[in-house]
């Protein structure tokens, strides 16, 4: 549910990146972050446990500057990924104008993946969000990594309804923008169509 | 819901600074917040540009969810208020309309009771505010972003 504040000519949108423990939403964000000029960007916070596991959520505002008047800004949240944090998860996909998945590449955690994408949709679906209506997208991470899946198999398991999908290595930045634009767009597109 | 997106008017925001400004005074707090359960900054009064409001808003909507959570699973409906004690500054938060939170940051200034006492009122007159807002009809007026184009779009991402 973007707002939109006709007083201050804002509008504000919130971009949810999703997916299995250590799959590097954090990473994305954190990129996002160092790439980012200072005057189009907030604080970054991250609720972290002290072993540097999402606890309950990262949070990055960014402004993206001006559409037809109005300031656009984009609020990005990550979930925390592991299993047990799930009661978390559900409450950071209140309000959520658009979700990446980001899904782990490596052949080990296809499993994870698979029960994490699911778990999105459940979870949306609770919140009365319907995934495949909503500005999706997906992020196939840690391209660098000698076992990965090849991208066509990911793609044919995680991405049924052929959602825009990106391949990156988020430690590195590749592919971590490419995905924030196709997502902020998409939004964008929709907000277009009157919400 | 207002709407599928929340939108609001110069008018009604400028009726929710008002009640925000009154209480800032009223109450001798040092901050007033008013922010939507998503997250989302409405108004602020007192000393709000002396801090992040945006990381404060999103932070603020994370607490409530959460001790919502709580609520949900102790079956209670909804704890209304949330106090955090510090020993410069405190914060009382106040759920408005179900959808709203009123945050004062107060310190030694103010008292806890005095706050409280104040709060009430607000809330009762932001609760008028929001139940307008939920009767207005649904906008017939023109969707401003319809126009916007797919090069509008990019140029947001080219710097």
């Amino acid at each position: 549910m973007s707002f939109i504040n006709y007083s201050s000519r804002e509008i504000n949108c919130k971009l949810v990146y999703y997916g299995p423990g250590l799959c590097g939403k954090t990473t994305n964000l954190q990129y996002i972050y160092n790439k980012t000029r200072p005057d189009a960007k907030g604080k970054m916070i991250s609720l972290a446990t002290e072993t540097e596991r999402t606890l309950f959520f990262d949070f990055l505002p960014l402004s993206l500057g001006e559409i037809r008047g109005f300031r656009t800004r984009f609020h990005l949240y990550t979930v925390p990924g592991q299993v047990f944090y799930d009661a978390s998860r559900k409450l950071i996909l209140k309000g959520v104008d658009g979700v990446c998945f980001v899904a782990d590449s490596q052949m080990e955690r296809m499993e994870a993946n698979i029960e994490s994408l699911e778990n999105l949709r459940v979870n949306l679906q609770e919140q009365g969000y319907d995934l495949d209506k909503l500005p999706y997208v997906i992020q196939y991470n840690k391209r660098d990594l000698p076992n990965v899946v090849p991208v066509e198999e990911l793609s044919e398991v995680l991405n049924p309804t052929k959602v825009p999908e990106f391949e990156a290595v988020a430690t590195t930045g590749k592919g971590v923008f490419d995905t924030l634009k196709a997502l902020a767009k998409q939004v964008l597109t929709e907000l277009r169509k009157g919400g | 819901m207002l709407s599928p997106n929340a939108v609001m008017y110069e008018e009604e925001v400028r009726k929710i600074q008002e009640v925000a400004d009154k209480l800032a005074v009223d109450s001798r707090a040092r901050t007033i917040l008013v922010v939507d359960k998503n997250g989302q900054l409405i108004a602020a009064a007192g000393n709000a540009h002396e801090l992040d409001t945006t990381s404060l808003s999103s932070l603020v909507a994370g607490n409530v969810a959460a001790t919502g959570g709580i609520a949900k699973l102790i079956e209670e409906e909804e704890f209304t208020g949330q106090f955090h004690e510090g020993k410069g500054i405190s914060v009382h938060l106040s759920i408005v309309a179900r959808r709203i939170i009123l945050v004062v940051l107060f310190d030694k200034n103010t008292t806890h009771g005095l706050v409280r006492l104040r709060v009430r009122k607000a809330v009762e007159e932001l609760e008028k505010i929001f139940a307008e807002m939920a009767q207005r009809p649904q906008q017939p007026q023109v969707n401003v972003f319809a126009e916007i184009t797919d090069a509008d779009i990019d140029n947001l991402f080219n710097d």
